[in-house]
């Protein structure tokens, strides 16, 4: 019996071993990369030339001031560009989702079983497969160069539609709606005063993760606007991938992709946790 | 439940799910129809000069799969070139996540750190995609951080043009999609885990099998749905490839257009030559080829398991 525990033991401890190795591995590959950004960032171009290095050069504000006082990559506009899109877009995403999810689960109507599944059968179609004419469109309704087509299709969101009304069905019953009306409440006041506080934390989660995804997008803005004033970050990112390389001032070049990445790092960094947790809830039953 | 009878609600449920309607026939569906409608027409900019719009039934699929003069058609190479940076990467990544899972989620193990490992895993996810090429590139380049290294610690003589060859830049667009996407991964198959009735592992334990019995006789087909979810997704969103190559490449596929993927091909007619015939076609076919994948892999890996 005493053999037994002790070959368990071992076991045990040869198990964690490899686990921890291997957990450590993926950790040094996935903060590798954002490790030599950040140092990089902090490096004169001279230093950059001049080799390799694992810690800082002590350039991080010139390279700083260097990047956003740039001519010909304007950065604070286009994170300001970026951020309306996207704050706009996280908005109209969220209470759409939540008003579509709320009418389909609490009402009973002819065409509520339809919805539904069209609204889970058109989930899984990629947004560049409508491409063409969605350009079309804009072109038609001269709105090149204008953000209300990067926002307004927001409204229209099938995955959170779908995560909204998991959560619904977990967390609203419905006699708290049927108690509302008992007092009077019309129905859209019942939606945004009563039924919108208890779906705050399904709004927080998807409202990041919808803020994030504009905010990286690049696909579709690129298509449409080419206004230098107008244009996101990720169209400077990828400008910035076209010019002519060898003359950049590298230092400036990571603190671009520095800051391109930042406001979603530091996102990250403080609600990591829900916002992993979150990124499970609406696919587990899916 | 009670169901108040007198005043019917019906129509809110109608006024409720409106806007989403709307929205999305104007912005998804209506679009979707004028594509398909476009790529039954001759209708690009050349030069200055506009062609068409004119009516050439399936004159554009025709061209779309008819051999160049070396003989290679360029939609299914590209459509090869994304299988094949999707799998280099996909593959990985399932099998990392699965393992993953069965670390983070076993009693037995009772790992810590977790939350620090979960939280550093899943972080590139969020960052855009297009900085993430961008970083690689720089570091990448024959004058980068990764050369430098590679040269100082005296493991090259000259430095390595991992940009300029067909392996090197598979290899790095794959590991970016792999670094992006298994943290996304593990989390939702540790969830899918955690959802199994915990008896059924108690049970496999009196039963005398051992961890790998455990995951192949009880762990993997109780999963099985949500892997079957999560490949199709991630199949789908491996047809969409395009920041990472576009970016990393500049838009080219170099070299010789091997890491070329289909909507960087779609990208090229809409932004380059304004082909919005051609473009329709390849959007048809890419419609027709994510329905056909998602069906053909929803049943062969749901059936066995199905209860």
């Amino acid at each position: 019996m005493k053999d037994v525990n002790k070959k368990g033991r071992i076991q045990l401890a040869a198990a964690r071993t490899v686990a921890y190795t291997i957990l450590i591995f993926l950790a040094v590959l996935c903060l590798f990369s954002f490790y030599m950004l950040i140092i990089n960032a902090s490096r004169s171009n001279a230093q950059l030339q001049g080799g390799f290095a694992v810690w800082f050069g002590g350039h991080f504000f010139d390279n700083l001031r260097n990047a956003w006082n740039d001519a010909s990559i304007n950065i604070p506009r286009g994170m300001l560009n970026s951020f309306i899109i996207a704050a706009c877009c996280a908005v109209l995403t969220t209470y759409f989702s939540a008003l579509t999810a709320y009418g389909i689960h609490v009402y009973d109507f002819k065409l509520k079983k339809a919805a539904f599944l069209f609204i889970m059968a058109v989930m899984m179609i990629p947004p560049q497969v409508s491409a063409v004419g969605f350009i079309k469109l804009c072109y038609r309704f001269r709105l090149t160069n204008n953000y209300l087509p990067l926002i307004l299709p927001s409204i229209a969101s099938p995955v959170v539609f779908f995560y909204m009304k998991q959560y619904l069905e977990s967390v609203l019953p419905l006699e708290m709606v049927e108690a509302a009306r008992i007092d009077g409440a019309h129905e859209f006041r019942t939606f945004n005063q009563i039924v919108l506080p208890i779906m705050k934390p399904a709004f927080a989660v998807q409202m990041i993760f919808a803020f994030v995804s504009s905010w990286n997008n690049y696909f579709i803005p690129t298509l449409l606007l080419d206004k230098a004033e107008l244009k996101t970050v990720p169209i400077m990112i990828a400008q910035l991938r076209s010019a002519d390389y060898s003359k950049f001032d590298m230092g400036k070049v990571y603190m671009f992709i520095l800051l391109a990445i930042l406001p979603v790092l530091i996102v990250y960094i403080i609600l990591s946790k829900s916002i992993i947790r979150g990124a499970t809830a609406g696919a587990v039953k899916g | 439940m009670k169901k108040r009878r007198g005043v019917s609600y019906s129509k809110w449920g109608y006024i409720f799910i409106l806007p989403f309607f709307i929205s999305y026939i104007l912005f998804s569906l209506i679009p979707q129809i004028t594509t398909f409608y476009n790529a039954f027409f001759e209708n690009y900019r050349n030069g200055l000069s506009q062609v068409g719009p004119n009516y050439v039934g399936f004159g554009n699929f025709i061209k779309l799969f008819t051999p160049a003069k070396n003989g290679s058609i360029d939609i299914l190479r590209y459509f090869g070139n994304t299988m094949i940076l999707w799998l280099l990467g996909a593959v990985p990544q399932v099998l990392v996540a699965l393992l993953l899972a069965v670390f983070f989620t076993s009693f037995r193990l009772n790992l810590k750190g977790q939350q620090f490992f979960k939280t550093v895993i899943y972080m590139p996810n969020l960052i855009m995609a297009s900085a993430f090429s961008m970083l690689f590139f720089t570091l990448f380049s024959p004058v980068g951080p990764v050369n430098q290294l590679l040269m100082s610690s005296g493991m090259l003589e000259k430095s390595f043009d991992f940009l300029g060859m067909m392996i090197p830049v598979r290899l790095l667009i794959s590991l970016m999609n792999f670094l992006m996407w298994f943290g996304n991964t593990t989390i939702l198959l540790m969830a899918g885990i955690q959802g199994i009735d915990q008896s059924m592992f108690e049970a496999a334990q009196i039963d005398g099998a051992n961890s790998l019995q455990t995951f192949f006789r009880v762990t993997l087909p109780l999963l099985a749905p949500i892997l079957v979810y999560t490949i199709i997704t991630a199949m789908i969103g491996g047809l969409q490839m395009f920041d990472v190559p576009q970016v990393l490449t500049n838009g080219k596929g170099t070299p010789d257009r091997t890491s070329m993927t289909i909507v960087m091909y779609l990208n090229n007619y809409l932004q380059t030559s304004k082909n919005y015939g051609m473009a329709g076609a390849i959007s048809v076919v890419l419609f027709i080829i994510s329905a056909i994948l998602s069906l053909v892999v929803y049943h062969t890996l749901s059936k066995p398991y199905k209860k």
